[in-house]
Protein backbone atom coordinates (compact mmCIF):
# COMPACT_ATOMS: atom_id res chain seq x y z
CA UNK A 1 0.00 0.00 0.00
CA UNK A 2 1.64 3.20 -1.24
CA UNK A 3 0.94 6.53 -0.62
CA UNK A 4 -2.67 6.31 -1.23
CA UNK A 5 -5.55 6.23 1.85
CA UNK A 6 -6.54 3.20 3.75
CA UNK A 7 -9.26 1.51 1.49
CA UNK A 8 -11.95 -0.80 3.34
CA UNK A 9 -14.51 -2.56 1.25
CA UNK A 10 -17.73 -3.87 2.62
CA UNK A 11 -17.79 -6.84 1.04
CA UNK A 12 -21.65 -8.24 0.46
CA UNK A 13 -23.01 -10.76 3.44
CA UNK A 14 -19.53 -10.55 4.66
CA UNK A 15 -16.40 -8.90 6.34
CA UNK A 16 -14.97 -5.49 6.08
CA UNK A 17 -11.97 -6.19 3.97
CA UNK A 18 -9.28 -3.63 5.13
CA UNK A 19 -5.97 -2.84 2.95
CA UNK A 20 -3.59 0.09 3.91
CA UNK A 21 -2.11 1.54 6.91
CA UNK A 22 -4.62 1.10 9.92
CA UNK A 23 -3.95 0.61 13.35
CA UNK A 24 -6.59 -1.75 14.98
CA UNK A 25 -6.90 -1.57 18.67
CA UNK A 26 -9.23 -3.39 21.35
CA UNK A 27 -11.66 -1.84 23.65
CA UNK A 28 -8.95 -0.45 25.99
CA UNK A 29 -6.62 0.94 23.14
CA UNK A 30 -4.21 -1.84 22.90
CA UNK A 31 -3.01 -2.69 19.56
CA UNK A 32 -4.67 -6.04 18.29
CA UNK A 33 -1.29 -8.04 16.36
CA UNK A 34 -2.20 -8.12 12.32
CA UNK A 35 -0.85 -10.99 10.62
CA UNK A 36 -1.11 -9.92 7.33
CA UNK A 37 -0.93 -6.89 5.01
CA UNK A 38 -5.05 -6.95 4.30
CA UNK A 39 -7.20 -7.97 7.00
CA UNK A 40 -10.57 -9.37 7.22
CA UNK A 41 -12.77 -7.48 10.07
CA UNK A 42 -15.98 -9.50 11.17
CA UNK A 43 -18.87 -7.76 10.84
CA UNK A 44 -22.08 -10.36 11.60
CA UNK A 45 -20.95 -10.85 15.03
CA UNK A 46 -20.37 -14.74 14.96
CA UNK A 47 -16.57 -15.53 15.03
CA UNK A 48 -14.60 -16.85 16.93
CA UNK A 49 -11.33 -14.96 16.70
CA UNK A 50 -12.45 -11.30 17.22
CA UNK A 51 -12.06 -8.81 15.59
CA UNK A 52 -11.28 -10.71 12.54
CA UNK A 53 -13.43 -13.00 10.38
CA UNK A 54 -13.79 -16.30 10.45
CA UNK A 55 -15.84 -17.19 7.64
CA UNK A 56 -18.36 -17.82 10.31
CA UNK A 57 -20.82 -15.50 8.39
CA UNK A 58 -21.65 -18.14 5.98
CA UNK A 59 -22.24 -20.31 8.98
CA UNK A 60 -24.72 -18.21 10.68
CA UNK A 61 -26.38 -17.23 6.88
CA UNK A 62 -25.68 -13.12 7.31
CA UNK A 63 -26.98 -11.54 4.77
CA UNK A 64 -26.26 -7.66 3.79
CA UNK A 65 -29.05 -5.04 1.81
CA UNK A 66 -28.71 -5.99 -1.10
CA UNK A 67 -27.83 -2.20 -2.71
CA UNK A 68 -31.39 -1.35 -5.06
CA UNK A 69 -31.69 -2.37 -8.64
CA UNK A 70 -31.44 0.61 -11.15
CA UNK A 71 -35.08 1.17 -11.78
CA UNK A 72 -35.42 0.31 -15.39
CA UNK A 73 -35.01 2.76 -18.43
CA UNK B 1 14.58 -30.41 -2.74
CA UNK B 2 13.92 -33.07 -4.85
CA UNK B 3 11.15 -35.30 -4.75
CA UNK B 4 12.32 -39.04 -4.45
CA UNK B 5 11.47 -41.49 -7.69
CA UNK B 6 8.31 -43.25 -6.16
CA UNK B 7 7.00 -47.24 -7.01
CA UNK B 8 5.73 -47.92 -10.24
CA UNK B 9 2.28 -48.58 -10.26
CA UNK B 10 1.76 -50.11 -13.33
CA UNK B 11 2.73 -50.26 -17.46
CA UNK B 12 2.96 -46.52 -17.95
CA UNK B 13 4.53 -45.35 -14.54
CA UNK B 14 6.81 -47.88 -14.49
CA UNK B 15 7.77 -46.70 -18.58
CA UNK B 16 8.05 -43.28 -17.23
CA UNK B 17 10.47 -43.83 -14.36
CA UNK B 18 12.43 -46.27 -16.59
CA UNK B 19 13.22 -43.22 -19.01
CA UNK B 20 13.62 -40.79 -16.64
CA UNK B 21 16.64 -42.28 -15.16
CA UNK B 22 18.61 -42.20 -18.60
CA UNK B 23 19.28 -39.00 -20.51
CA UNK B 24 17.17 -37.16 -22.20
CA UNK B 25 19.58 -37.02 -25.55
CA UNK B 26 19.56 -40.94 -26.18
CA UNK B 27 16.19 -41.44 -24.60
CA UNK B 28 13.53 -43.65 -27.09
CA UNK B 29 10.22 -42.48 -25.49
CA UNK B 30 8.78 -44.89 -28.22
CA UNK B 31 7.83 -47.35 -24.90
CA UNK B 32 6.23 -45.02 -22.79
CA UNK B 33 4.18 -43.22 -25.83
CA UNK B 34 2.52 -47.05 -26.42
CA UNK B 35 2.83 -48.14 -22.64
CA UNK B 36 0.56 -44.54 -21.93
CA UNK B 37 -2.08 -44.81 -25.02
CA UNK B 38 -3.36 -48.40 -24.08
CA UNK B 39 -3.42 -47.35 -20.38
CA UNK B 40 -5.69 -44.56 -21.98
CA UNK B 41 -7.74 -47.31 -24.06
CA UNK B 42 -8.23 -49.17 -21.17
CA UNK B 43 -8.83 -47.47 -18.03
CA UNK B 44 -12.31 -47.08 -17.01
CA UNK B 45 -11.56 -44.08 -14.47
CA UNK B 46 -8.38 -41.68 -15.02
CA UNK B 47 -9.19 -39.88 -12.29
CA UNK B 48 -8.66 -43.42 -10.24
CA UNK B 49 -6.29 -44.89 -12.38
CA UNK B 50 -3.30 -45.45 -10.20
CA UNK B 51 -1.12 -45.45 -13.48
CA UNK B 52 -1.93 -42.95 -15.10
CA UNK B 53 -2.35 -40.74 -12.40
CA UNK B 54 1.27 -41.59 -10.89
CA UNK B 55 2.76 -40.65 -14.61
CA UNK B 56 0.76 -37.44 -14.77
CA UNK B 57 2.25 -36.47 -11.16
CA UNK B 58 5.77 -37.37 -11.99
CA UNK B 59 5.45 -35.35 -15.21
CA UNK B 60 4.28 -32.31 -13.47
CA UNK B 61 7.04 -32.47 -11.03
CA UNK B 62 9.34 -31.76 -13.47
CA UNK B 63 8.27 -28.22 -13.43
CA UNK B 64 8.25 -28.08 -9.75
CA UNK B 65 10.76 -29.15 -7.48
CA UNK B 66 11.78 -31.67 -9.82
CA UNK B 67 12.65 -35.57 -9.57
CA UNK B 68 15.63 -36.96 -7.57
CA UNK B 69 18.25 -38.17 -9.73
CA UNK B 70 16.32 -36.73 -13.19
CA UNK B 71 18.33 -34.42 -15.68
CA UNK B 72 16.54 -31.20 -15.51
CA UNK B 73 16.43 -31.25 -19.36
CA UNK B 74 12.98 -33.52 -18.99
CA UNK B 75 11.30 -30.51 -18.31
CA UNK B 76 11.13 -29.31 -22.14
CA UNK B 77 10.92 -32.69 -23.98
CA UNK B 78 8.59 -32.27 -26.69
CA UNK B 79 8.18 -36.24 -26.67
CA UNK B 80 7.38 -36.51 -22.97
CA UNK B 81 5.30 -32.57 -23.05
CA UNK B 82 3.69 -34.99 -25.88
CA UNK B 83 2.76 -37.88 -23.44
CA UNK B 84 1.79 -35.60 -20.87
CA UNK B 85 -0.81 -33.74 -23.09
CA UNK B 86 -2.21 -37.31 -24.06
CA UNK B 87 -3.13 -38.11 -20.43
CA UNK B 88 -3.97 -34.39 -19.54
CA UNK B 89 -6.51 -34.76 -22.77
CA UNK B 90 -8.67 -37.45 -21.57
CA UNK B 91 -7.89 -36.37 -17.63
CA UNK B 92 -9.72 -32.76 -18.56
CA UNK B 93 -12.58 -34.54 -20.68
CA UNK B 94 -13.73 -36.89 -17.50
CA UNK B 95 -13.10 -33.65 -15.20
CA UNK B 96 -15.85 -31.99 -18.01
CA UNK B 97 -17.68 -34.63 -18.14
CA UNK B 98 -18.36 -35.07 -14.64
CA UNK B 99 -18.68 -31.79 -13.12
CA UNK B 100 -21.69 -29.47 -13.58
CA UNK B 101 -20.98 -26.31 -13.88
CA UNK B 102 -23.34 -23.47 -12.50
CA UNK B 103 -24.76 -20.98 -15.00
CA UNK B 104 -24.85 -16.87 -14.86
CA UNK B 105 -25.90 -14.67 -17.31
CA UNK B 106 -24.06 -13.32 -20.39
CA UNK B 107 -23.92 -9.88 -18.65
CA UNK B 108 -22.77 -11.14 -15.08
CA UNK B 109 -19.86 -8.90 -13.44
CA UNK B 110 -17.60 -9.12 -11.37
CA UNK B 111 -19.85 -9.40 -8.31
CA UNK B 112 -22.33 -11.75 -9.58
CA UNK B 113 -19.76 -14.15 -10.58
CA UNK B 114 -18.46 -13.82 -7.23
CA UNK B 115 -21.77 -14.47 -5.32
CA UNK B 116 -22.57 -17.44 -8.03
CA UNK B 117 -19.30 -18.83 -6.68
CA UNK B 118 -19.94 -18.33 -2.97
CA UNK B 119 -23.52 -19.98 -3.79
CA UNK B 120 -21.44 -23.13 -5.14
CA UNK B 121 -19.04 -23.24 -2.09
CA UNK B 122 -21.87 -22.94 0.18
CA UNK B 123 -24.11 -26.15 -1.53
CA UNK B 124 -21.38 -28.12 -1.58
CA UNK B 125 -21.81 -29.77 2.16
CA UNK B 126 -18.79 -32.78 1.55
CA UNK B 127 -19.19 -35.84 3.45
CA UNK B 128 -18.17 -34.35 6.65
CA UNK B 129 -14.38 -34.84 6.63
CA UNK B 130 -13.68 -31.61 8.87
CA UNK B 131 -16.63 -32.93 11.16
CA UNK B 132 -15.43 -36.50 11.24
CA UNK B 133 -11.62 -35.00 12.08
CA UNK B 134 -13.02 -32.70 14.82
CA UNK B 135 -15.17 -35.23 16.54
CA UNK B 136 -14.03 -38.66 16.19
CA UNK B 137 -10.36 -39.23 13.56
CA UNK B 138 -7.96 -40.98 15.64
CA UNK B 139 -4.31 -40.03 15.39
CA UNK B 140 -3.72 -42.53 13.00
CA UNK B 141 -6.11 -41.27 10.65
CA UNK B 142 -5.12 -37.68 11.15
CA UNK B 143 -1.54 -38.62 9.87
CA UNK B 144 -2.76 -40.01 7.04
CA UNK B 145 -5.30 -36.65 6.33
CA UNK B 146 -1.45 -35.12 6.33
CA UNK B 147 0.22 -37.75 4.54
CA UNK B 148 -2.74 -37.15 1.62
CA UNK B 149 -2.09 -33.55 1.88
CA UNK B 150 1.33 -33.25 2.30
CA UNK B 151 1.47 -33.54 -1.87
CA UNK B 152 -0.15 -30.61 -2.24
CA UNK B 153 0.50 -28.62 1.24
CA UNK B 154 4.43 -28.89 1.05
CA UNK B 155 3.98 -26.99 -2.27
CA UNK B 156 0.87 -25.17 -1.57
CA UNK B 157 0.13 -21.98 -3.42
CA UNK B 158 2.51 -22.97 -6.35
CA UNK B 159 -0.24 -25.06 -8.82
CA UNK B 160 -1.85 -21.83 -8.46
CA UNK B 161 1.20 -19.15 -9.15
CA UNK B 162 1.78 -20.30 -12.99
CA UNK B 163 -1.21 -18.08 -13.16
CA UNK B 164 -0.02 -15.03 -12.70
CA UNK B 165 1.93 -13.42 -15.80
CA UNK B 166 -1.12 -14.96 -17.68
CA UNK B 167 -3.05 -12.15 -16.18
CA UNK B 168 -3.80 -8.48 -16.14
CA UNK B 169 -4.92 -5.44 -13.74
CA UNK B 170 -7.39 -6.19 -10.76
CA UNK B 171 -6.92 -10.28 -11.32
CA UNK B 172 -3.28 -10.14 -11.33
CA UNK B 173 -3.07 -7.79 -8.52
CA UNK B 174 -5.64 -9.96 -6.43
CA UNK B 175 -3.75 -13.34 -7.12
CA UNK B 176 -0.51 -11.66 -6.13
CA UNK B 177 -2.39 -10.39 -2.95
CA UNK B 178 -3.07 -14.12 -2.15
CA UNK B 179 -0.25 -15.73 -3.04
CA UNK B 180 2.07 -13.36 -1.02
CA UNK B 181 0.43 -14.20 2.21
CA UNK B 182 0.36 -18.09 0.91
CA UNK B 183 4.32 -17.44 0.59
CA UNK B 184 4.76 -15.73 4.29
CA UNK B 185 4.31 -12.15 3.64
CA UNK B 186 8.12 -12.17 3.33
CA UNK B 187 8.97 -14.34 6.32
CA UNK B 188 9.53 -18.27 5.16
CA UNK B 189 9.05 -19.61 8.16
CA UNK B 190 5.11 -18.52 7.88
CA UNK B 191 4.95 -19.49 4.20
CA UNK B 192 2.36 -22.08 4.49
CA UNK B 193 3.95 -24.70 3.15
CA UNK B 194 6.71 -24.16 6.01
CA UNK B 195 3.70 -24.12 8.44
CA UNK B 196 2.04 -27.54 7.18
CA UNK B 197 5.76 -29.17 7.32
CA UNK B 198 5.93 -27.83 11.41
CA UNK B 199 2.87 -30.26 11.41
CA UNK B 200 3.87 -33.03 10.14
CA UNK B 201 6.99 -32.86 12.11
CA UNK B 202 4.83 -32.03 15.16
CA UNK B 203 2.78 -35.99 14.22
CA UNK B 204 6.20 -37.71 13.42
CA UNK B 205 5.93 -37.29 9.59
CA UNK B 206 8.55 -36.97 7.39
CA UNK B 207 8.10 -33.55 5.87
CA UNK B 208 10.21 -33.82 2.80
CA UNK B 209 9.00 -33.73 -0.56
CA UNK B 210 6.92 -36.93 -1.34
CA UNK B 211 7.74 -39.12 1.26
CA UNK B 212 4.94 -40.36 1.29
CA UNK B 213 3.87 -40.71 -2.18
CA UNK B 214 3.95 -44.45 -2.28
CA UNK B 215 0.83 -44.33 -0.03
CA UNK B 216 -1.02 -41.90 -1.82
CA UNK B 217 -3.88 -43.35 -4.10
CA UNK B 218 -4.87 -42.19 -7.59
CA UNK B 219 -7.74 -39.51 -6.88
CA UNK B 220 -5.80 -37.69 -4.16
CA UNK B 221 -2.80 -37.28 -6.97
CA UNK B 222 -5.57 -36.78 -9.68
CA UNK B 223 -6.95 -33.50 -6.95
CA UNK B 224 -3.25 -32.17 -7.29
CA UNK B 225 -2.86 -33.29 -10.76
CA UNK B 226 -6.10 -31.28 -11.85
CA UNK B 227 -4.39 -27.89 -10.33
CA UNK B 228 -1.36 -28.56 -12.38
CA UNK B 229 -3.35 -29.01 -15.05
CA UNK B 230 -5.23 -25.40 -14.51
CA UNK B 231 -2.08 -24.14 -13.97
CA UNK B 232 0.49 -24.61 -16.49
CA UNK B 233 -1.86 -23.67 -18.87
CA UNK B 234 -2.74 -20.51 -20.02
CA UNK B 235 -5.83 -21.49 -21.72
CA UNK B 236 -7.41 -22.61 -18.65
CA UNK B 237 -6.76 -19.59 -16.56
CA UNK B 238 -10.33 -18.88 -15.73
CA UNK B 239 -10.40 -22.45 -14.71
CA UNK B 240 -6.87 -21.99 -11.99
CA UNK B 241 -8.71 -18.51 -10.84
CA UNK B 242 -11.85 -20.36 -10.20
CA UNK B 243 -10.65 -23.19 -8.22
CA UNK B 244 -8.15 -20.99 -5.62
CA UNK B 245 -11.46 -19.58 -5.36
CA UNK B 246 -13.30 -21.94 -4.51
CA UNK B 247 -10.42 -23.31 -2.05
CA UNK B 248 -10.39 -21.10 -0.35
CA UNK B 249 -14.04 -20.67 0.48
CA UNK B 250 -13.93 -23.60 1.38
CA UNK B 251 -10.78 -23.50 3.80
CA UNK B 252 -11.75 -20.93 6.61
CA UNK B 253 -14.80 -23.62 8.52
CA UNK B 254 -13.10 -26.44 7.85
CA UNK B 255 -9.46 -25.60 9.45
CA UNK B 256 -10.99 -24.73 11.92
CA UNK B 257 -12.84 -27.86 12.68
CA UNK B 258 -9.08 -29.50 11.86
CA UNK B 259 -7.45 -27.50 14.38
CA UNK B 260 -9.90 -28.50 16.78
CA UNK B 261 -9.09 -32.07 16.05
CA UNK B 262 -5.97 -32.00 16.53
CA UNK B 263 -6.43 -30.53 19.92
CA UNK B 264 -9.12 -33.04 20.81
CA UNK B 265 -6.29 -35.69 20.24
CA UNK B 266 -3.95 -33.68 22.50
CA UNK B 267 -1.88 -31.72 19.75
CA UNK B 268 -0.92 -27.57 20.87
CA UNK B 269 -0.13 -24.89 18.81
CA UNK B 270 2.85 -26.22 17.11
CA UNK B 271 0.56 -28.80 15.29
CA UNK B 272 -2.32 -26.45 14.95
CA UNK B 273 -0.66 -23.01 13.87
CA UNK B 274 -1.15 -25.00 10.07
CA UNK B 275 -5.07 -25.11 10.55
CA UNK B 276 -5.69 -21.67 13.31
CA UNK B 277 -3.82 -19.42 10.66
CA UNK B 278 -5.87 -20.83 7.90
CA UNK B 279 -8.99 -19.70 9.55
CA UNK B 280 -7.74 -16.40 9.62
CA UNK B 281 -5.73 -16.27 6.09
CA UNK B 282 -8.38 -17.73 3.98
CA UNK B 283 -11.12 -15.62 5.93
CA UNK B 284 -9.42 -12.97 3.83
CA UNK B 285 -8.70 -14.56 0.53
CA UNK B 286 -11.74 -15.89 0.20
CA UNK B 287 -13.23 -12.61 -0.50
CA UNK B 288 -10.03 -11.37 -2.50
CA UNK B 289 -9.85 -14.44 -4.57
CA UNK B 290 -13.76 -14.99 -5.04
CA UNK B 291 -14.19 -11.13 -5.95
CA UNK B 292 -11.01 -9.51 -7.15
CA UNK B 293 -9.84 -12.60 -9.07
CA UNK B 294 -12.29 -14.91 -10.39
CA UNK B 295 -15.42 -12.75 -10.55
CA UNK B 296 -12.89 -10.28 -11.96
CA UNK B 297 -11.28 -11.88 -14.48
CA UNK B 298 -15.44 -13.20 -15.53
CA UNK B 299 -15.91 -9.75 -16.17
CA UNK B 300 -12.70 -8.71 -17.77
CA UNK B 301 -12.51 -12.27 -19.87
CA UNK B 302 -16.16 -13.51 -20.91
CA UNK B 303 -14.49 -15.74 -23.14
CA UNK B 304 -12.52 -17.68 -19.79
CA UNK B 305 -16.06 -16.99 -17.91
CA UNK B 306 -17.39 -20.42 -17.66
CA UNK B 307 -13.50 -21.78 -17.09
CA UNK B 308 -14.10 -19.86 -14.17
CA UNK B 309 -17.23 -21.71 -12.71
CA UNK B 310 -15.72 -24.93 -14.28
CA UNK B 311 -12.35 -24.46 -12.21
CA UNK B 312 -14.59 -23.47 -9.16
CA UNK B 313 -16.98 -26.54 -9.47
CA UNK B 314 -14.05 -29.21 -10.27
CA UNK B 315 -11.94 -28.35 -6.82
CA UNK B 316 -15.32 -28.56 -4.90
CA UNK B 317 -16.30 -31.76 -7.18
CA UNK B 318 -12.31 -33.22 -6.41
CA UNK B 319 -12.39 -32.36 -2.80
CA UNK B 320 -15.74 -34.14 -2.33
CA UNK B 321 -15.01 -37.34 -4.13
CA UNK B 322 -11.08 -37.59 -2.12
CA UNK B 323 -13.14 -36.72 1.09
CA UNK B 324 -15.65 -39.46 0.56
CA UNK B 325 -13.15 -42.04 0.07
CA UNK B 326 -11.16 -41.03 3.30
CA UNK B 327 -14.55 -40.57 5.67
CA UNK B 328 -15.49 -44.15 4.18
CA UNK B 329 -12.03 -46.06 4.59
CA UNK B 330 -12.10 -44.85 7.82
CA UNK B 331 -16.02 -45.26 9.39
CA UNK B 332 -15.20 -48.80 7.74
CA UNK B 333 -12.68 -49.39 9.75
CA UNK B 334 -9.45 -49.25 6.86
CA UNK B 335 -6.84 -47.37 5.75
CA UNK B 336 -7.28 -44.79 3.67
CA UNK B 337 -4.14 -44.90 2.20
CA UNK B 338 -2.62 -47.76 -0.44
CA UNK B 339 -0.70 -48.49 2.53
CA UNK B 340 -0.80 -48.10 5.92
CA UNK B 341 2.21 -45.57 7.31
CA UNK B 342 4.77 -46.81 8.79
CA UNK B 343 4.63 -47.12 13.02
CA UNK B 344 5.24 -44.21 15.01
CA UNK B 345 8.71 -43.81 15.54
CA UNK B 346 8.79 -42.66 19.27
CA UNK B 347 11.96 -40.77 19.01
CA UNK B 348 10.32 -38.56 16.39
CA UNK B 349 7.64 -37.58 18.75
CA UNK B 350 9.39 -36.85 22.18
CA UNK B 351 9.29 -33.63 23.68
CA UNK B 352 12.76 -31.66 23.90
CA UNK B 353 12.12 -32.30 27.57
CA UNK B 354 11.60 -35.80 27.40
CA UNK B 355 7.74 -35.90 27.90
CA UNK B 356 5.58 -38.34 25.66
CA UNK B 357 3.32 -36.91 22.96
CA UNK B 358 -0.26 -37.42 22.89
CA UNK B 359 -0.11 -40.98 21.61
CA UNK B 360 1.09 -41.87 25.03
CA UNK B 361 4.86 -43.10 23.80
CA UNK B 362 6.92 -42.48 26.66
CA UNK B 363 10.47 -41.46 26.06
CA UNK B 364 13.10 -41.13 28.61
CA UNK B 365 13.92 -37.89 29.80
CA UNK B 366 17.37 -36.39 28.39
CA UNK B 367 17.33 -38.72 25.48
CA UNK B 368 18.86 -37.52 22.42
CA UNK B 369 16.36 -36.72 20.80
CA UNK B 370 15.08 -33.92 18.41
CA UNK B 371 11.31 -32.73 17.96
CA UNK B 372 10.51 -33.15 14.12
CA UNK B 373 13.43 -35.94 12.96
CA UNK B 374 12.50 -37.39 9.82
CA UNK B 375 11.11 -40.94 10.70
CA UNK B 376 13.21 -43.45 8.69
CA UNK B 377 10.82 -45.02 5.75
Amino acid sequence: MSGGPARVVACPDGPLLVRGDVEVVDPDGRPVERHRRTVALCRCGATGIPPWCDGSHKVVGYRTPRPETPPAP
Amino acid sequence: MTMPLPAPRGPASAALLDLLTTAPADADVTGLDRAVGDALVATEDVLRDEDLQLTLLCLYELHYGGLTGVDDAWEWSPALLGVRARIEAVHEAALRDRVPVPEVPDDAGAGDVAETLFALAAEDTGPGLSTFVARRATLEQVRELLAHRSLYHLKEADPHTWAIPRLQGRPKAALVEVQSDEYGGGDPERMHSALFARTMRALGLDDRPGAYLDHVPALTLASLNSMSLFGLHRRLRGAVAGHLAAFEMTSSVPNRLYGNGFRRLGFDEDATLYFDEHVEADAVHEQIAGRDLAGALAAQEPEVRDDVLFGAAACLALDTWVAQAQVGAWSAGRSSLLHPLPDLVPAALALPDGRAVPDGTAVPAGAPVRVGAPVPA
